[in-house]
């Protein structure tokens, strides 16, 4: 007869077969069993967060910049609450995670148990399939099924609700299925007349684009070397969401710049005009799209997704092809190569008054602000940090709101994994455990969350985190004081009501850092930043970098209020400049 | 803030709206029900009507036939978010107006009443298959299945002979002929 195990054992041995190397968790009550059993299992290694809802965004961030799915332990009741923000941030951004939740006893659940809660019943809108595990001897096989539903298909984040009696009962420990079953959730079987149909439609057109996304980034760094073999071989323009970056070097010339209410005049542009737009891996978020009924209206759309239901959702499409970034652009670039070799050159000139049409938006140059010599500009700031750290591989994580933006805008990424950023949930507070699930998976590499004030105080226990396990992150805060993308649309569509979006009882932060025992540093000016810039990367240790910056820069250019893409705000360059003087303030 | 503008595009464009009975295969485990129906309010879509059952005691497979209305957009993608589901198997979709398919809907009607109107109530259905499941001296139990609309209409003139009480289930589909839902 073979081996008996514990349900808390045959959890840890579930994750040596997967593979696991760490996983962040909070122990309580409903895990204790499982935390019995860590120091049994000398290859995986435990970060201890110091909220669960922080244990949720760095497995988020482990597995955006290592492509491997991302583990959570927690307990019952408030453990598995706290995580929900998380899980449901890795639902929407197409992250795989799997979270290991702690239940009270089965004879208990239902009778209203010490931190009991229908975890399951919770987290059942925001994860791709839970479970709870009521006999022992299905624990090993439900544990193997969520790695896979995690990490197969569309990626995303999976729950195994295990009750403490489950935990203690002993039952054989079984191995994971060596052939990946697929159970038809996963689809790849696109066609190749759909492929042909395709470069017929590329080889016709004359004002095409790219749009890609985070697809392209899930499908693994191959699709990124795929992509830009293809945006070279058919010199077509290509724009990206704010997923997407890094899949295509964001220095290039054919890059246009990210898209969609934040993005370039020339990408939103080039999208509203096109008549050929290949969509690889994005989604048509509302974000991207502005008004849908005038979303580029002249153009055949082409959507290549892993995902079936995310054909047709938001905007119809004449052509679809379902499957895998990587397959789908491989087939192409063979189909290409086989039927069209001469593309690119019989495509120039086809293409040419396009390009030259771009270059026109392109002079605009949308991204542009005005300098200041007094007060450090946020995009100054960024545009810094940039050139001071772009031959260093580093990992950008950020939060949520306009220094996330300006991110997108002035940091450049020619490799994919190094951008991670909460897009489809939009969570404040997301970027600073992101960075330590980075740094975790990346021990040697640099990493820094770009940060406003006010995001980074919802999750800045996480600091403690970084400095127990020595985890040299970089938080660099453009500090306005204010929680700036509200105060913006406050300004732009409420008629200047700054209401409650002025937080007037800031901590020090460079204090704040002494506190947590890691390094605080300050810039005023402009003409210091530099060089504070370079001490914080000198540090080999945590930093909180507290910037002041201008307090009320927006953040432009700016698809206003359901308009379509060829009709943005651009900066205020040439604009009165909308000052707040004290009044503003004194309206909080 | 009355002048207050949104930045989400709002859509005016009137689509027509169809109704359709969507047939879905799940594996009969502990919150399937709970994932289907949470899809449906989750995401904004109507049901109008829902019946389930385990079809297969042997595989524990349920059929669950929901009647719904959306445009065809909407029920593309309840169709394709319904197959995204672990324990879905397949998924199935009729329009209320096909041919080919077979609707059932059945309902219980208690009568109370004199003698003649509990035979005139008998009567009234005649036209789907009544089964007189109980009988006393002041009170029938009748069972019809029928469409919904005729079910509709029959509890509605049923209250003249002293309808007191209805229950109803939701629609069941077949097709036609030799074919199988695919």
């Amino acid at each position: 007869m073979s081996k008996l195990y514990s349900g808390a054992e045959i959890v840890f041995k579930c994750m040596e077969d997967q593979n696991v190397e760490h996983i962040f968790g909070y122990p309580g009550g409903a895990v204790l069993p499982i935390y019995d059993e860590l120091q049994n299992f000398k290859s995986i290694k435990h970060v201890l967060v110091r909220h669960e809802q922080g244990a949720g965004h760095a497995a988020e961030g482990y597995a955006r910049s290592s492509g491997k799915p991302g583990v959570i332990l927690v307990t019952s009741g408030p453990g598995a609450t706290n995580v929900v923000t998380a899980l449901t941030d890795a639902y929407m951004d197409s992250i795989p995670l799997v979270c290991i939740s702690g239940q009270v006893p089965t004879h208990l659940i239902g009778t209203d148990a010490f931190q009991e809660c229908d975890t399951t019943g919770i987290t059942r809108p925001c994860t791709k399939h839970n479970w709870l595990v009521k006999d022992v001897n299905d624990l090993a096989e439900t544990i193997h099924k969520a790695f896979e539903v995690a990490t197969t298909g569309r990626p995303g984040p999976v729950l195994v609700d295990i009750p403490k009696d489950i935990q203690f009962q002993k039952a054989k420990y079984k191995k994971p299925k060596k052939e990946k079953k697929i159970n038809g959730k996963s689809h790849n079987h696109f066609s190749q007349r759909s492929i042909d149909e395709l470069i017929n439609l590329m080889s016709k057109s004359s004002k095409p684009i790219f749009y890609t996304g985070g697809g392209v980034i899930n499908s693994g760094p191959r699709a990124s070397e795929l992509l830009r073999e293809l945006v070279y071989a058919t010199g077509f323009p290509i724009t990206s969401t704010l997923q997407g970056l890094g899949s295509f070097p964001g220095d290039d010339s054919q890059f246009l710049g990210m898209l969609g209410m934040h993005g370039t005049y020339e990408a939103n542009n080039a999208m509203h005009d096109c008549d050929l737009m290949i969509n690889i891996g994005a989604r048509f978020d509302d974000r991207i799209t502005g008004k849908i009924d005038e979303f580029s209206p002249k153009s055949k759309k082409v959507h290549i997704d892993i995902d079936p239901s995310s054909i047709n959702k938001n905007v119809k499409v004449d052509l679809a092809i379902v499957g895998d970034v990587k397959n789908v652009i491989s087939s192409i670039l063979k189909s290409l190569k086989q039927k069209k070799s001469k593309f690119l050159k019989s495509n120039k000139q086809k293409t040419s008054k396009w390009w030259e049409k771009i270059q026109k938006w392109r002079s605009v140059r949308s991204l542009d602000y005005i300098g200041s010599e007094e007060t450090i500009k946020p995009q100054y700031a960024i545009e810094r940090l940039y050139e001071l750290t772009k031959d260093k591989d580093s990992y950008i994580t950020t939060e949520v709101g306009q220094h996330q933006m300006w991110a997108a805008q002035h940091y450049k990424f020619n490799k994919p994994n190094r951008w991670m950023t909460s897009g489809g949930l939009g969570t404040m507070g997301y970027g600073l455990p992101a960075a330590v699930g980075v740094q975790v998976a990346h021990p040697k590499k640099l990493v820094i969350d770009i940060a406003g004030e006010a995001s980074v105080l919802m999750t800045l226990q996480e600091m403690s985190t970084a400095v127990q396990y020595n985890l040299p992150i970089k938080i660099f805060i453009l500090n306005n004081e204010y929680m700036g993308m509200v105060r913006q649309w406050q300004e732009l569509l409420h008629d200047k009501n700054y209401s409650e979006s002025y937080t007037a009882a800031l901590p020090d932060f460079v204090k704040l850092a002494e506190a947590y025992n890691c390094v605080g540093i300050r810039a005023k000016t402009p003409e210091e930043l530099d060089d504070k810039i370079i001490e914080m990367l000198n540090t080999n240790r945590p930093v909180i970098f507290d910037c002041m910056v201008d307090k009320v820069e927006n953040c432009f250019p700016m698809i206003p209020s359901g308009k379509p893409h060829n009709q943005m705000i651009l900066g205020p360059k040439d604009q009165e400049s909308n000052k707040i003087t004290g009044k503003g303030k004194s309206l909080v | 803030m009355s002048n207050s503008k949104s930045a989400y595009s709002l859509s005016n464009k009137k689509e027509r709206f169809d109704t359709h009975i969507i047939v879905v295969w799940v594996d009969n485990e502990a919150g399937v029900l709970a994932r289907v129906v949470g899809l449906f309010s989750g995401r904004g879509y109507n049901i109008e009507s829902l019946a389930v059952a385990q079809v297969d005691e042997k595989l524990k497979i349920s059929r669950i036939t929901i009647v719904t209305t959306g445009t065809p957009q909407v029920v593309n993608q309840i169709k394709l978010q319904l197959k995204k589901l672990v324990p879905v198997h397949k998924v199935a979709d009729f329009k209320r107006e096909d041919k080919a398919v077979i609707f059932k809907e059945m309902a219980l009607f208690k009568i109370v009443g004199p003698n003649n109107k509990l035979e005139s109530a008998l009567k009234a259905c005649k036209k789907y298959n009544p089964v007189l499941l109980d009988k006393t001296k002041k009170s029938n139990v009748i069972q019809i299945t029928a469409l919904r609309r005729e079910i509709d209409k029959m509890s509605n003139d049923l209250k003249k002979f002293g309808l007191v009480s209805v229950s109803r289930t939701g629609a069941v589909a077949m097709t036609r002929g030799a074919d199988i839902f695919k």
